[in-house]
């Protein structure tokens, strides 16, 4: 499972650029950036290169912030990909809540990132041979508090 | 007790008290006030009253004639008496000036020495005086009382929160004097800067000059681990001081030495029986700087009838939940801000922390309320935000009997107030017909 930061943003026009300027004044990175929105208030979600250092940064910034488990896949770039991924999960009973999806630069493959709600879907996703992503392809492992 | 005397004294001497003080104060007025006996003698009163029960046919005097004798025309002392002057905060328009005699002073310090010495102070103590220096009574009103305890007594005023919790911890505070809504802040940032109040030497607050409910004052008490008082004054009668709760908890004693209180109905204005609510009224009995005559407050309580196990004899009042100034009239419904306190305090996953947006949409009245998500909510998870939405909603709308919108804000969004807190926000003069 990777780390990802999920910050509760009240829908009020330069809101995000003030989240994601707060990041950037820090030296964070971010790979996947994801928002999701209801008619009151909106939830963006991040990958980014140090996780628990941007909930800091965004904390004292006053933002709502969490850290969430989501799990990285890796899936090809060919017709099916991520059809046999949810198969996998599927089969496994695993309940997907939401996914999103970005490319590396100079990657033949996508990163799939899934919000899951067991824990054994690595497991399952492993057994079936496919390539679940570990912390450190994405970032920073060693800023875990 | 501080002044044990006049504070357990037995009922029918302190009614005594009450009238011969009655009497030299309604010749004072009406001797040195133009405003008095204009309207004493507009209603045929006279200025001597035989009994407490003639007194309540008597004029009342409302916020708006000391806005009328703005600055000082109220006064019944020469101004070479009076050694000092407040004013009232002017939340709710122009605001009003007070002036005080040397011995208003006097007695203003022994009516706060009993307010602390009620809260358990003793000068063992050491108060943190937050509530601001000023033309505010609230800072020098609490100093003095505290001076006069023999507290050791911090003048720091309101802001600076950080110092506030470093002053808290390194001098040892034991009682601290501020808003309810500046003592939540207070434990917040204490929090935020790992400062564990509770093995702190903090024991005690005296917590006034905004109405609060039951809910926060149990939050407050666990956030930092005190026994949290109510305490009641407005600059108009005194300031802090006219009256306070012992350690039970169970109403504020009212110091009917000094002032004579009665409550009366809201609409007919006549005086109502113990244990009824209504408009909050006092006559000063010893001021002589601004004596006031049936001051009608515009705060709602009732007198809590029975005696008090702590051995006063005053009359306790309850706590103050809505002051008339306060209150909202929403599509024809009364709406205190107290209310929706109450109910967001019982509200996992919300802080105590709101805001009332009145606006109006067509001749519709619209109230929207904004409410801060805890800073330890999940905030991933977008269909626990819209149940706890929708939950805020459904319970402040059974409470209010009003139909509202709900919007949940950022956590520490809605400005924190070192002072009175803003409340409420009335945009309908400004959004007719929008």
């Amino acid at each position: 499972m990777i780390e990802q930061v999920s910050v509760f943003l009240e829908n009020k026009p330069g809101h995000l650029a003030e989240l994601t300027r707060a990041l950037a004044n820090a030296g964070i990175n971010l790979r996947a950036l994801m928002l999701a929105d209801t008619s009151q208030f909106g939830v963006a979600r991040i990958i980014c290169d140090h996780p628990h250092a941007a909930k800091a940064v965004l904390d004292s910034a006053g933002f709502g912030v969490s850290i969430t488990q989501v799990l990285a896949v890796e899936i090809p770039d060919t017709p099916g990909g991520i059809a046999d991924v949810l198969d996998v999960l599927g089969r496994a009973g695993v309940n997907v809540e939401y996914a999103y999806a970005f490319v590396e630069p100079g990657q033949n493959a996508a990163v799939d990132i899934f919000k899951v709600d067991d824990p054994a879907a690595t497991e399952a996703l492993t057994v079936a041979g496919i390539n679940v992503i570990a912390p450190d392809r994405l970032y920073a492992v060693d800023t875990v508090a | 007790m501080y002044q044990p005397q006049y504070e357990a004294m037995p009922r029918n001497e302190l009614e005594g008290l009450q009238l011969e003080r009655l009497r030299t104060v309604l010749r004072r007025v009406y001797d040195n006030v133009d405003f008095y006996r204009r309207s004493f003698d507009a209603a045929g009163v006279r200025p001597h009253a035989d009994s407490l029960a003639e007194f309540a046919s008597y004029p009342f005097t409302l916020k708006d004639d000391l806005r009328d004798a703005y600055p000082f025309n109220l006064f019944a002392a020469p101004l070479r008496d009076i050694v000092r002057v407040h004013s009232s905060s002017g939340t709710t328009g122009q605001i009003t000036v007070v002036g005080y005699t040397r011995n208003d002073i006097d007695n203003w310090a022994d009516l706060m020495a009993r307010t602390i010495a009620a809260a358990g102070g003793t000068p063992d103590d050491i108060v943190q005086v937050t509530y601001g220096y000023g033309l505010f009574t609230g800072g020098l009103g609490v100093h003095y009382g505290s001076e006069r305890l023999g507290c050791v007594t911090i003048p720091i005023s309101g802001g600076n929160t950080k110092r506030q919790v470093q002053v808290l911890k390194d001098f040892g505070t034991t009682i601290l004097a501020c808003t309810p809504s500046y003592a939540l802040l207070i434990g917040e940032t204490a929090k935020e800067m790992g400062v564990d109040l509770s093995t702190t030497s903090l024991r005690a607050g005296i917590f006034g000059a905004e109405p609060w409910s039951e809910n926060m004052r149990l939050q407050i008490q666990e956030l930092l681990g005190i026994k949290a008082i109510d305490i009641y004054g407005l600059s108009e009668v005194l300031g802090p001081g006219v009256a306070a709760e012992c350690s039970e908890q169970n109403g504020l004693h009212v110091n009917e030495d000094h002032f004579l209180i009665e409550i009366v109905d809201e609409q007919t204005l006549q005086p109502v029986h113990d244990g009824v609510y209504g408009e909050v009224v006092f006559t000063t009995l010893t001021k002589e700087g601004i004596p006031v005559i049936r001051y009608r407050t515009r705060d709602i309580s009732r007198i809590i009838p029975g005696d008090c196990p702590c051995g006063r004899t005053s009359k306790r009042m309850e706590r103050v939940t809505g002051r008339s100034d306060d209150m909202i009239i929403v599509r024809g419904v009364n709406v205190f801000p107290t209310q929706i306190e109450q109910v967001l305090t019982g509200i996992p996953g919300v802080a105590p922390h709101y805001q009332v947006i009145l606006g109006k949409k067509g001749a519709m009245d619209t109230v929207e309320v904004h409410v801060e998500v805890a800073p330890d909510m999940n905030f991933d998870e977008i269909r626990g935000l819209e149940t706890l939405q929708h939950r805020v909603r459904a319970e402040i709308q059974s409470a209010l009997a009003v139909s509202i919108a709900v919007k949940l804000v950022e956590p520490k969004s809605i400005e924190r107030s070192e002072g009175k807190a803003k409340r409420v926000v009335d945009l309908r003069g400004k959004q007719q017909g929008a």
